[in-house]
């Protein structure tokens, strides 16, 4: 999952834009509850990256967080004890306790698992149509540690993502060789720390984060820029306004309580529109 | 004058190391020197090279003592950020020094950094993209670059600012013969134009020590040498030999002196003595490139037949390509930076499938790529090797020891021991065993080492390929020379055809003797010349 220059309006959106809306769309992840709403925000992520050109890399992410969010989902209503509406009865299990399987519990850990699905999703779209070098350039004028904090978290995932091809293509190498893919995650994740440290030394001997502050370059505010400033701005707003004003509201526990249409689906379809507007116009794409 | 690197007694250990890395080292460095460091692996030439950018001790931590002044700042006081406003630095591994998306973003961060205005970063963006050769790679991503590529990359956002300093880590190990003798023309030029100092240590000193003010020699992490590139030679020749480049070697073992520092001095003492006849040095038809049929009725170990490679979006690395390889054979794979050796070693390999073509293998093969470290996922040796290979590298009292604390000379080893193994015991070994640029900073006795290594893994019957840039290495070590240029063999032959004629692709006793008697090592030069001698000798003036 690496950023990959492609002409699509969100590639040509400033750093701070895209950053903006990607991190729009995780914001509203986290603030709706609501089933509806949290696959309205999957929606528009998927369209947002096929739009964007990052549709292959969406799917990796997806493929990667599958399991993850499928563990979430059977996991939540084994743990849970909350929920008054019993679908199943375990029994009593060592360990465990009552082993009651609820519906509120069940529907909760859907909630969970699409969250963090959508929340994937930001962050690969980020990483995959956000100029990684502009995010550095942004975080210059911030305090050298935050600057250098930001940028190590920028710069690690390709870094990591090279090591890690590298590592299994020595493991090829070997006489009869391919390593168990876990291992190399392993080995990339143990050599984190020291290539952490070769970044930022890099970064320093380039004289990142030094005393004199760049000149900030005076770039005029394109249509995509706006477009997806005012995107971001519009899908926080809708996420909060569905919340204050019930027409989004979902509760799990102790019993079910979820809105339902036509606000419901107003807000979704809102979300969505907000989402992929930006993408309609793909006049000046190309950098 | 201000010294542009002062040292005063200096001695610094790393954290947990038993001995200093540096010993009690003096010495000042003015404005518009350019130094060599010569030593061995491990003499404290990239120590003292990170004590002048200051990432030691910063980044290294360490225990240091006595004064480290560079542009006049101390290196306890001020770290590499500070004084990157007036030092450059390029350091070994490349590919760890490239933390832009694009190459443009790249040389532009360093400029950035120094709070220029956009139009004197853009002009300097092109300025050092022009001088290192990669203003067409302007806009490609940082991560579809080769190892030449990226070095020539990281030295373009190193020099970008034209520091008054500039620190280098054999910043020529990976580029070739070309390439590195116009990195060295540059160096000399920023050096003469702009006064810059330049502080560079490079095992290629037959490349280096022309283009030097002065040489100092380190051993044990102590001054064992300081002075003039000539004074070196005379010096090196009875205190280390081992760190005689081949002209002077050839002279040395010749009985010749004084020992010259390049080609052009070599043939010029060598004509005075009337040891030249006329036409040698000029440049001979290489052998002509055609499908080799060696060994006829015995299974090739590799074949390739019409091998493309060509990549999606991009060119074509491999075009048609013809090899065969018996078993045993010694080959060295040779051509300019992006020829296609690394692609036809990933071909041969099966780790790229080639769009047209087929490669045939008599058996299983092993690949050393460029990082050694790559080949261990544990932390613990003994997990990744077995006790075999370990006897086999001569570590096996290392087994309980993390990969990283091997030296480089002794990963390599290792990761070579581990690949030229069957994949377990009792299963055959490796019909091909191929090397991917091995020798990018290693020293003679490592190289020498090295070519040893690939003697006898040949001799037990597997074919070596070594994709190299080195004509040391592949007059050393290799029974035939494939010299591939923009993806086709060029020239296929013997290393004494091969090696003998070219400009670059050749070794520095055969530029000097002009291939004469096959000669491409400084022995069999030195013994050419004795007898050349001795017949000047008898005959009567």
């Amino acid at each position: 999952m690496m950023y990959r220059r492609a002409a699509s309006p969100l590639h040509a959106a400033r750093a701070a834009a895209g950053s903006a809306y990607c991190a729009a769309l995780a914001a509203v992840a986290l603030i709706a509850d609501h089933p509806v709403m949290l696959a309205a925000v999957l929606v528009a992520e998927v369209c947002a990256a096929l739009a964007a050109g990052a549709g292959r890399q969406l799917r990796r992410a997806a493929l990667l967080t599958a399991p993850f969010a499928l563990a979430i989902a059977v996991i939540n209503p084994i743990v849970t004890r909350d929920g008054l509406t019993v679908i199943a009865r375990g029994g009593q299990v060592p360990w465990l306790g009552n082993l009651d399987i609820t519906l509120e519990a069940t529907a909760y850990g859907g909630v969970l698992a699409l969250r963090a699905v959508a929340l994937v999703f930001a962050g690969a779209l980020y990483a995959s149509a956000v100029d990684p070098d502009e995010v550095l350039r942004l975080f210059r004028r911030v305090s050298f540690r935050s600057a250098l904090t930001a940028a190590l978290a920028t710069r690690m995932v390709p870094v990591l993502a090279r090591d890690a091809g590298r590592l299994a293509e020595a493991q090829r190498c070997r006489p009869g060789g391919t390593a168990p893919r876990l291992a190399v995650v392993r080995a990339t994740a143990t050599n984190a720390l020291d290539r952490a440290i070769d970044v930022a030394a890099t970064l320093e001997l380039r004289g990142y984060g030094s005393a004199r502050r760049a000149p900030r370059a005076r770039r005029p505010w394109s249509r995509h820029d706006l477009a997806f400033a005012a995107a971001a701005v519009a899908l926080v707003a809708l996420a909060v306004a569905g919340e204050l004003t019930g027409a989004t509201h979902f509760e799990a526990y102790p019993r079910l309580e979820a809105a339902t249409a036509p606000g419901l689906i107003g807000f979704a379809v809102a979300m969505v529109a907000c989402a992929l507007a930006p993408f309609v116009d793909r006049r000046g794409v190309s950098r | 004058m201000t010294a542009m690197v002062s040292l005063e007694g200096l001695t610094y250990r790393y954290p947990g190391a038993d001995e200093p890395a540096l010993r009690d080292v003096t010495l000042e460095i003015e404005p518009g020197e350019l130094v060599l460091l010569a030593g061995a692996s491990g003499s404290g030439k990239s120590t003292l090279l990170r004590i002048a950018c200051g990432l030691v001790p910063h980044v290294h931590g360490g225990e240091v003592s006595g004064r480290a002044e560079v542009a006049g700042m101390d290196v306890r006081e001020h770290g590499p950020g500070e004084l990157a406003a007036n030092v450059g630095t390029l350091l070994q591994d490349p590919e760890t020094q490239i933390v832009m998306g694009t190459v443009r973003a790249e040389i532009a961060f360093p400029l950035e950094n120094r709070g220029e205005s956009p139009a004197s970063v853009a002009r300097g963006v092109e300025e050092a993209a022009l001088a290192l050769g990669v203003a067409a790679l302007l806009d490609r991503p940082t991560h579809e670059l080769s190892g030449g590529e990226l070095q020539r990359v990281a030295l373009a956002a190193a020099l970008a600012g034209r520091p008054a300093l500039a620190v280098l880590d054999e910043p020529t190990s990976q580029l070739d013969p070309v390439a590195g003798d116009e990195l060295l023309s540059l160096l000399r030029r920023l050096n003469e134009q702009w006064d810059t100092a330049i502080l560079l240590a490079d095992h290629r000193l037959d490349r280096a020590l022309p283009a030097a003010d002065r040489v100092l020699a380190l051993a044990g992490g102590a001054i064992a040498f300081d002075g003039p590139p000539a004074e070196f030679l005379a010096w090196a020749a009875g205190a280390a030999p081992e760190l005689l480049p081949p002209a002077a070697q050839l002279f040395a073992d010749a009985g010749l002196r004084p020992l010259p520092a390049d080609v052009k001095a070599a043939r010029a003492a060598l004509r005075a003595h009337g040891l030249l006849e006329g036409r040698e040095g000029a440049a001979r038809p290489a052998p002509e490139a055609r499908p080799s049929r060696r060994k006829r009725g015995a299974t090739p170990a590799l074949r390739l037949r019409g091998v493309w490679q060509e990549f999606s979006g991009g060119a074509a690395a491999l075009r048609a390509v013809d090899l065969v390889v018996a078993p045993g054979e010694r080959v060295a794979l040779m051509g300019r930076n992006g020829a296609g050796k690394s692609t036809l070693l990933r071909v041969a390999k099966g780790l790229l499938a080639p769009t047209r073509g087929r490669v045939e293998l008599a058996g299983p093969m092993a690949l050393l790529l460029q990082h050694p470290g790559d080949y261990f996922l544990r932390d613990r040796i003994g997990d990744d090797a077995a006790p075999a290979v370990l006897d086999a590298a001569g570590l096996a009292e290392r087994a309980d020891r993390h990969p990283r604390d091997l030296s480089g000379g002794e990963r390599q080893r290792l990761a070579l021991a581990l690949v030229a193994a069957g994949a377990a015991p009792g299963d055959p070994a490796p019909a091909v065993v191929g090397l991917d640029e091995p020798t990018r900073g290693m020293d003679h006795a490592r190289r020498d080492a090295l070519a040893a290594e690939l003697r006898e893994l040949a001799a037990r019957g597997a074919a070596a390929i070594v994709a190299t840039h080195d004509a040391e290495l592949a007059a050393a070590f290799a029974t035939r020379v494939v010299l591939l240029g923009d993806g086709t063999v060029a020239a296929d032959g013997a290393p004494t055809e091969v090696l003998a004629g070219g400009w670059y692709f050749s070794t520095e006793t055969a530029r000097i003797l002009g291939g004469a008697g096959g000669a491409l090592k400084p022995e069999p030069g030195a013994a050419l010349l004795r007898e050349r001698l001795s017949l000047t000798e008898e005959v009567p003036t």
